[in-house]
C-alpha cells in the first residue's frame, strides 16, 4: 500500500519534471496536426544521425509507422535540417543536457504526454529495429489491432545487439544502407533474467556486450530488456530509457504461469564503425547512463580488438528464426 | 439444384469498420441474397447516413432498427431479432436466413453456399450443446450463465459484475430456469430454415423467455441454440462460419497471409477479418471463375493452427525462459528442456572419465560447469553455444540461467556434466527439482584427488573437512521430498565393488536405443593405501564418513584387488 503510493508520487515526479523540461525544447517542423485518432506514432530523441536517418525512417515507414515525433539534441552534423524536411516528421531541438533530461526520456515525456494520449506509441533510438511476430507480412497497425482487442496495453521487445563478423570498423556504414547487411550477427542463447520486485518488470542481461565486457562484474552489465510499444494514456511515464514504465501494471508484458505472452525484438545497430567515434565522443560529453561506466569500459576494449563473433554466433535471417530461438514469441497470435 | 435467387437471406450485424460491411453486404447482395443489416447505434448518425448511401443502389437491402449493442449482453440478441423479423417479413422466397456479421468474409462462391442449402432444405446449421458437454467458459461460469442474474456489464462494470457474481453464489440465490427449456450453448452465428426461425420468434411464450435471457450471461451465444431445441426438426449442431476463439474468449483474426490456409479450408464463411487485410478482400470477394466445387467444409489445419496457438500462451515452451516467459516457482511446465546427466564423483574416481563417456553414449560431456574458477564447457571452449561464457562470475550471477540456457540452446543433443563438492552450491535445488535431471553421486570420491595429492596433510584435513560437509548437505537436497530427479547414489566403497554394473545402468539409461555390452571400461584410480589414507583422517580428527567401509589393511580389499592393478574388464 505504501509502495504504490510510492510510486505513484515517483510517476507524477516524472510527469512533473516532463512539464518543467518542455521549455527546454524549441520546435522547428510541428505537423502534429496531421496526425488522425487511429495514427500510431513513434519517438526518439537523437544526435549526429544523420548518416542513419534514411533507413531508419524507410524500415518504420513500411512498417506503418504513421508519423515520427523526434527530440534533436544540438546535431551538427545535418540531422536537423533532413528532419525538417520530411513530410511525416515533427522535430524539436534542445542544446540543454540530455543526462539532466533523464536521458531524453523527460522531453519525450512532455511529448507523449501532449501528442500520444490514446494512441500506440513506440520509443526507439535510431539504431533499434522493431520486429514483432508477422512483421514481414502484417503492418504494426494489425498488432496494435490485436492487442486492443485482447486488452493488451504494452508489449515487449528484447534489446537484440547486433554485430559483425570481424572487428566493428572494419566494413563502414553507408547512408541508406540496412544495417543488418554489416551487423548481421547476434547471439543465440546466453541472456539472464531476474525479476524486479519493485517495478515487477523483468531485468534481462546477456548478449556480446556481457560476454565481452563485463565477465568480471556482470551486474553491471546493460539491461536489455524494453517495453517499447505503449497504448498510451498522458498518466503514464518511462521511469528508465524504456526498460519499465509506470504504473508498473504496464510492466508486466510477461507471462508467469508458465504460458508465452506475444513480444518482439529490437534489433540493435549499434555496434558498426559509427561506434567508434561515438564512444570516444559520449566519453568527453558524459551525457550516458550510470557516468558513462558502460563507455568507459566499451572504450577500454575498443583500444584492443573488438570483434564479438564467435563460432556459435547466429546469423539474422527473420523473425521466424529469433522465434524459434526463444527470443521472443507469437504468444497466442496466430 | 437452383437457380432462383432470394432463397438465402443474410442478416450482417455492424459495428465497426464500415467500410468493409458495406462491401461484404454488396457482394452478399449481388449474389443473389437479400440483405438486414443492423447497424449499432453507437456509430455516429454522419457516417451511419453514409454507408446506407454507399449501398442505396441496391434493391435487397433493408436496415432494422438501429439498437446500441454490448458484448454479453440481451442487446445483440434484441438486434437479431428484429432483424430476423424484417427479413422473414420483407422476403417471402427466403427459406434459409445467415447471421453474419460485418467483419465476416464469404469465402466460397455464395452460389456454392446455396446450393449446399438447397440440398438441405430442412436443416438448421446452429452450434447447439448443453453446458456439461463443453469446456468454453470464459471466467469460471458456465451453468451458472443459466442460474444467476448478470444485470452489469463485464466490459464496464467489471467490478459490480464479479461481486455480484460472488455475492448470488454466497446467498446461494438462483433463478428458475423457464419450463420447457433446457440451457444450449453455441457459437453465435447460425443458418436457421424460415420454418424454425420464425417459430422461435412466434413462440406463444416468447416474453417469458426474453425476460429470462435478458439476465443471462452472453444471451446471444445461448438464446437461439436453446429455443432452437423446441422447434427444429433436423438439427446440424455446428456453424457454417469458421471462427475461433482464444482462450479469453476473443475471436482470432485473420490476415492476408493466412490466404492459402482460408482457401484450403473450403468453409463457406470465416470471421473475422482484419479491416486491413486488402489482400483477403480483394481474393475472396473478387470474381472468381472456379467451376463450382461441393467439397465440405474442412478447417482442420487451421484449428490445429489456432491450438497450437492457444497452448503457447498457455502452457509455453518447456525450458525456456525469456522476455515474455518467466514462470514462477513451481509453474515452469518443467525447469529444462531436455534430460541431461549430472556426476559427481566419477571423473575423481576414473581417469578420462569424460572422454570415456562422451564416446560411449555419444552425449555432450563438459567438465564441471560450476567449478569455482570457470564453466568448464566441453573441449575447454570459452564460450559456448548460444554465446554462453564460462565466465564464473557470470554464471554465479545467475546460476539457473546458465544450465537452463545450455539445455535450452542444445536441444536435440544430450548433455552432462561434471559436479563437485566445491562447485557453486546455488544450482543444486534447482537441479534436484528437475525431472530431466540424472543425478549420479559416488559419495566420497572426492577424497581420492586428495589421496593422490602432493599437498601437506594439515590441508588435505581441512580440504576434506570442508567437502565432506559440502556433499552431505547435497545429499541432504537430493533426499528432500521437493527432489524430483532421478537420483542414484553410491559411497565409493560400495561402488567400486562392482563399477561396471553400474556403469552399465547409468549409459542404458543415457542412449537406452544403443542398449549394448561396455566393451571398455575407464581406468580406476589407483587405490592401494587409500584405505590408510581414510584411517590417517581419522587419527587427525577428521572422520571420513562418506566413503563407505575401507579397511584399513588393503589386502582385504575386494573386487579382485583394484588397488595393485587398476580395474579393467575383460
Amino acid at each position: 500500500m505504501l509502495q504504490s503510493y510510492r510510486l505513484r508520487l515517483q510517476r507524477k515526479r516524472r510527469l512533473v519534471r516532463a512539464f518543467r523540461k518542455r521549455r527546454e525544447l524549441k520546435c522547428i517542423a510541428d505537423r502534429t496536426g496531421d496526425i488522425l485518432p487511429e495514427d500510431i506514432l513513434s519517438f526518439t530523441t537523437l544526435r549526429n544521425e544523420r548518416v542513419r536517418l534514411s533507413f531508419f525512417l524507410r524500415y518504420y515507414r513500411d512498417l506503418g509507422i504513421d508519423h515520427f515525433l523526434m527530440v534533436d539534441n544540438d546535431s551538427d552534423d545535418g540531422t536537423l535540417e533532413f528532419l525538417a524536411d520530411q513530410p511525416d516528421v515533427s522535430i524539436w531541438t534542445t542544446k540543454h543536457s540530455y543526462k539532466k533530461a533523464s536521458f531524453g526520456a523527460d522531453w519525450l515525456t512532455w511529448l507523449q504526454y501532449k501528442y500520444a494520449h490514446g494512441h500506440w506509441s513506440l520509443v526507439v533510438d535510431t539504431d533499434e529495429f522493431f520486429v514483432y511476430p508477422f512483421c514481414d507480412t502484417r503492418p504494426i497497425g494489425a498488432l496494435t489491432d490485436w492487442l486492443d482487442a485482447s486488452s493488451v496495453r504494452s508489449f515487449s521487445a528484447m534489446l537484440l545487439d547486433m554485430y559483425p563478423k570481424g572487428s566493428i570498423d572494419a566494413v563502414p556504414y553507408r547512408a541508406g544502407q540496412n544495417p543488418f547487411e554489416i551487423a548481421a550477427w547476434f547471439d543465440g542463447g546466453n541472456y539472464t533474467i531476474q525479476k524486479n520486485e519493485r517495478y515487477k518488470n523483468l531485468w534481462v542481461q546477456g548478449g556480446p556486450r556481457m560476454r565481452a565486457f563485463f565477465g568480471d562484474n556482470p551486474e553491471r552489465a546493460p539491461a536489455l530488456n524494453k517495453i517499447p510499444l505503449v497504448k498510451w494514456n498522458r498518466r503514464y511515464a518511462y521511469i528508465s530509457s524504456t526498460h519499465m514504465l509506470l504504473p508498473r501494471g504496464l510492466n508486466q508484458v510477461y507471462d508467469e504461469w508458465g504460458g508465452e505472452k506475444a513480444s518482439g525484438c529490437l534489433l540493435h545497430a549499434k555496434f558498426l564503425n559509427t561506434f567508434t567515434d561515438k564512444a570516444a565522443e559520449e566519453l568527453v560529453r558524459k551525457q550516458h547512463y550510470a557516468n558513462s561506466h558502460e563507455y568507459k569500459a566499451y572504450h577500454d576494449r575498443l583500444k584492443e580488438n573488438p570483434d564479438f563473433w564467435c563460432k556459435w554466433s547466429e546469423k539474422y535471417i527473420n523473425w521466424r528464426q529469433l522465434e524459434i530461438l526463444g527470443l521472443m514469441s507469437k504468444g497466442n497470435w496466430a | 439444384m437452383t437457380d432462383k435467387t432470394g432463397d438465402l437471406g443474410v442478416i450482417l450485424l455492424v459495428h465497426t469498420a464500415l467500410d468493409r460491411a458495406s462491401q461484404v453486404a454488396r457482394h452478399w447482395a449481388e449474389s443473389g441474397c437479400p440483405v438486414v443489416i443492423h447497424v449499432d447505434k453507437d456509430i455516429a448518425p454522419k457516417k451511419y447516413a453514409g454507408f446506407v448511401k454507399s449501398l442505396s443502389d441496391l434493391d435487397d437491402i433493408r436496415f432494422s432498427r438501429r439498437q446500441r449493442c454490448e458484448w454479453g449482453r440481451w442487446s445483440i440478441v434484441g438486434a437479431t431479432q428484429s432483424a430476423a423479423e424484417l427479413i422473414l417479413q420483407s422476403f417471402p422466397d427466403v427459406r434459409h436466413v445467415y447471421l453474419a456479421s460485418g467483419s465476416c468474409l464469404p469465402l466460397r462462391p455464395i452460389q456454392e453456399l446455396r446450393s449446399y442449402l438447397a440440398q438441405r432444405p430442412r436443416t438448421d446449421f446452429i452450434e447447439s450443446a448443453t453446458t456439461e458437454d463443453v469446456p468454453w467458459t470464459v471466467g469460471g461460469l458456465d451453468i451458472e450463465r443459466f442460474t444467476l442474474r448478470f444485470p452489469f456489464s463485464w466490459k464496464r462494470q467489471r467490478r459490480l459484475f464479479d461481486g455480484y457474481v460472488r455475492l448470488q453464489r454466497k446467498l446461494r440465490m438462483g433463478r428458475r430456469i423457464p419450463e420447457g427449456i433446457v440451457p444450449h450453448m453455441g457459437s453465435q452465428w447460425w443458418c436457421l430454415t424460415r420454418q424454425t426461425l420464425s417459430a422461435i420468434l412466434e413462440d406463444p411464450k416468447r416474453k417469458v423467455y426474453d425476460r429470462y435471457f435478458k439476465r443471462v450471461w452472453i444471451p446471444d451465444e445461448s438464446y437461439f441454440q436453446t429455443i432452437v431445441r423446441l422447434y427444429s426438426r433436423d438439427i446440424e449442431s455446428r456453424s457454417l462460419t469458421l471462427s475461433k476463439f482464444d482462450y479469453q474468449g476473443r475471436p482470432h483474426i485473420f490476415y492476408d497471409d493466412h490466404l492459402q490456409l482460408l482457401r484450403q479450408s473450403q468453409c463457406f464463411v470465416a470471421r473475422k477479418i482484419w479491416r486491413h487485410a486488402d489482400l483477403l478482400y480483394e481474393e475472396f470477394l473478387g470474381n472468381r471463375d472456379n467451376p463450382e466445387s461441393r467439397v465440405e467444409p474442412d478447417p482442420s489445419k487451421i484449428d490445429r493452427i489456432f491450438a497450437k496457438a492457444l497452448e503457447c500462451r498457455t502452457r509455453g515452451r518447456t525450458g525456456l525462459y525469456m522476455h515474455s516467459r518467466f514462470p514462477k516457482e513451481g509453474w515452469e511446465n518443467g525447469l529444462t528442456s531436455a534430460p541431461y546427466s549430472v556426476f559427481e564423483g566419477f571423473s575423481e574416481l576414473f581417469e578420462g572419465f569424460e572422454n570415456w563417456l562422451g564416446r560411449t553414449t555419444g552425449a555432450r560431456v563438459h567438465g564441471h560447469l560450476f567449478a569455482p574458477e570457470k564453466a568448464e564447457f566441453a573441449g575447454g571452449e570459452s564460450v559456448y553455444t548460444g554465446g554462453l561464457c564460462d565466465s564464473a562470475a557470470i554464471r554465479n550471477n545467475n546460476p539457473k540461467a546458465l544450465l537452463a540456457n545450455l539445455i535450452w540452446n542444445t536441444r536435440g543433443e544430450r548433455q552432462a556434466f561434471q559436479y563437485g563438492p566445491d562447485d557453486t552450491p546455488d544450482i543444486r535445488w534447482f537441479m534436484a527439482k528437475d525431472p530431466n535431471a540424472q543425478i549420479s553421486v559416488i559419495t566420497g570420491a572426492w577424497a581420492v584427488p586428495l589421496f593422490h595429492s602432493n599437498l601437506n596433510f594439515s590441508a588435505i584435513r581441512t580440504i576434506a573437512a570442508e567437502r565432506q560437509k559440502s556433499e552431505s548437505a547435497f545429499l541432504d537436497v537430493l533426499r528432500s521430498p521437493y527432489a524430483k530427479a532421478n537420483v542414484r547414489v553410491w559411497t565409493l566403497a560400495e561402488f567400486i565393488e562392482a563399477p561396471m554394473v553400474h556403469l552399465q545402468t547409468l549409459i542404458d539409461e543415457i542412449s537406452p536405443r544403443a542398449m549394448r555390452r561396455l566393451t571398455e571400461a575407464p581406468r580406476m584410480s589407483d587405490l592401494a593405501g587409500f584405505g590408510q589414507f581414510l584411517q590417517n583422517l581419522k587419527n587427525h580428527g577428521m572422520h571420513p564418513y562418506l566413503m563407505g567401509e575401507f579397511p584399513k589393511d588393503d589386502t582385504n580389499v575386494q573386487s579382485g584387488r583394484p588397488s595393485v592393478k587398476p580395474f579393467v574388464v575383460k
